[in-house]
């Protein structure tokens, strides 16, 4: 998949004294806004991401940037602005002295605007709130005007409330900084909230990469399926809203679920399970009908996985039971039945999803 | 009291001090941060004056300094003098002893710096000798500023050492405490009372201006 295009690549391998071995080839297309790096905890993705920062020792590395060589680079000079996970932000000094640590006064004022922390220039970081500490952490990254910027969990160390408010705003922030993101997390909504790319990262390895809706539809194999959970994610875009119900469109076709204040670019996630296959006329109100043509019916012990084609691809996982009992076969036109309530959205601010 | 005497101990104290900052700071990162498998072998050696008997670091560092010694025939060919006996020598012996009181809370303020403060510095472009001044002595400016107190009153009360390299010479080696010394074996109770007194007056006050300037320097951290 490595092009010339390319703005990362990243061959890096580590043993460590635990046995556990890092051995991660990445590879970022050039015109990715955010990258997600993603994977269950203790897979290597912050030791890849410290890696890239320059800060860990590898046993064996080779990365480029944007055609530039960073394998024997120093971390000062790869000017790639790191986001700690509890944002490291220099106790010593004020808000407006850690964003001009590393800057100049002008670029300083611009970030400290941007971020809309310049009410709090004058306080010190251990008064401010865990999102305000983040803020100030980002907006001194950008301050110094980097390359790439690097955040490791980047939400895990906010309360829940203060979480899902940040999902949103973060991905406005990295989006309007125009500086490329590569973003480490374990949470299935904060990466398809985020990223435009995502690389799946299980045991010290990439073990798929792509965009996120692709990676999400298309899980390279099991164990990737285990670990982004089954999920179908179709990038759509609000199209009205009424009675309670909000009416989304995807891929040409239009699916209702329960409004929840989303606007605009959103993911559409459907779980495999909660998509039901009928081949009678139901017309509850409650529910979405598909027109869809079997494609393949995969048995999975108690459970059949049916993939089915609406004009995009939706997964549907029914029991083995009702697959035999409803003689699903490859090529059978049925329709796929979703409950309002089982269409979960996740806002997506900017381009509707990445494609290559 | 024995106010030449005073005089001198006060100004060994602040020589020996500032040396100690010089050579000590440096030495400490280095033991804060090394990796190294042997380091323990150095900091056995940093420890080692505070377990030692004064006279028995003493009578080293004379046998080290003497004449027929490198270092002294070195300071010989430069200066035209000797070490033993005269201020400088007894600068070197002071340095050694108090060594520990700096290096070592000096080092433990190192050792609690949150690592990932400097890498963020790194990070931000910041090169390794500026983040150092930066980040890392600001924030361990307390642990600094007690290894400065620490052996600056160390080296104001030290008396085995000092008698053993710098002898009794008025106005060049004797200090306080070897003045408080003489005075009592020549009967003179009133004069050591005098410089005693002094001299516990003097660290009461240093240690209590210590403390209430490290309360201070920890104001920006709240107390909950």
């Amino acid at each position: 998949m490595g092009t010339m295009a390319d703005q990362l690549i990243c061959d890096c391998r580590k043993r460590f004294p635990s046995g556990f071995t890092l051995d991660a080839a990445l590879r970022i297309p050039g015109d990715v806004p955010v990258t997600v790096l993603f994977g269950p905890s203790g897979s290597g993705k912050s030791t890849l991401l410290r890696a890239i920062a320059g800060l860990e020792p590898m046993d064996r590395a080779a990365i480029h940037f944007r055609g530039r060589e960073w394998t024997q680079l120093p971390p000062q000079q790869r000017r790639a602005g790191f986001l700690f996970q509890d944002y490291a932000l220099f106790p010593h000094l004020t808000v407006a002295g850690n964003v001009a640590y590393a800057a100049t006064p002008e670029s300083a004022r611009r970030a400290m605007d941007a971020f809309g922390i310049s009410a709090l220039a004058a306080q010190r970081p251990r008064t401010l709130s865990g999102g305000q500490q983040q803020r100030v952490a980002l907006a001194r990254a950008i301050a110094a005007s980097p390359d790439l910027l690097l955040l490791d969990e980047p939400l895990s160390a906010l309360d829940a409330p203060a979480r899902a408010r940040m999902r949103q705003d973060l991905r406005s922030l990295l989006l309007a900084s125009a500086v490329p993101a590569i973003v480490v997390t374990h949470d299935r909504t904060e990466a398809i909230a985020l990223g435009d790319w995502i690389a799946v990262m299980i045991g010290g390895r990439i073990r798929q990469s792509g965009p996120v809706q692709d990676v999400f539809r298309r899980p390279s194999d099991p164990e990737v399926a285990a670990s982004v959970g089954v999920e179908n994610v179709l990038p759509g875009e609000v199209a009205g809203r009424g009675g309670g119900l909000l009416t989304v469109r995807a891929n040409g076709t239009l699916i209702q679920c329960v409004d929840s204040g989303e606007t605009g670019a959103v993911f559409v996630c459907i779980r495999a399970e909660d998509v039901g296959i009928s081949r009678e006329a139901d017309h509850s109100s409650l529910r979405n009908r598909i027109a869809a043509t079997i494609r393949a019916v995969l048995p999975e012990g108690p459970l059949a996985r049916v993939e089915l084609d609406c004009g995009f691809t939706l997964a549907a996982l029914v029991t083995a039971q009702s697959a035999s009992e409803l003689r699903l076969r490859p090529g059978d036109a049925v329709s796929a039945i979703i409950k309002t309530t089982s269409v979960h959205l996740v806002s997506h601010a900017g381009a509707g999803g990445y494609h290559r | 009291m024995d106010w030449q005497a005073i005089f001198l101990s006060l100004k060994l104290a602040a020589a020996t001090t500032a040396i100690l900052l010089a050579l000590g700071v440096p030495l400490a990162w280095w033991l804060a941060t090394s990796t190294r498998r042997w380091k323990f072998v150095l900091e056995a050696v940093v420890a080692l004056p505070l377990v030692l008997p004064p006279t028995v670091l003493g009578f080293y560092v004379l046998l080290a300094l003497g004449p027929r010694s490198p270092i002294g025939a070195l300071y010989l060919r430069l200066t035209g003098g000797t070490l033993p006996f005269s201020f400088a020598g007894l600068l070197i012996g002071s340095v050694l002893y108090s060594l520990p009181f700096t290096v070592q809370p000096v080092a433990a303020s190192f050792a609690a710096l949150d690592r990932r403060l400097i890498e963020a510095s790194w990070c931000l472009g910041v090169s390794r000798a500026a983040t150092f001044r930066r980040v890392v002595l600001p924030l361990a400016r307390p642990g600094i500023a007690t290894g400065a107190i620490l052996s600056f009153a160390h080296t104001l009360g030290e008396f085995g050492v000092v008698l053993m390299v710098g002898g009794n010479i008025p106005g060049i080696t004797r200090t306080a405490s070897i003045s408080i010394y003489d005075q009592v074996q020549a009967l003179d109770y009133a004069s050591a009372g005098a410089t005693s007194l002094f001299l516990l007056l003097f660290s009461f006050l240093v240690l209590v201006l210590t403390y209430s300037l490290q309360r201070r320097a920890w104001a920006p951290w709240p107390t909950n």
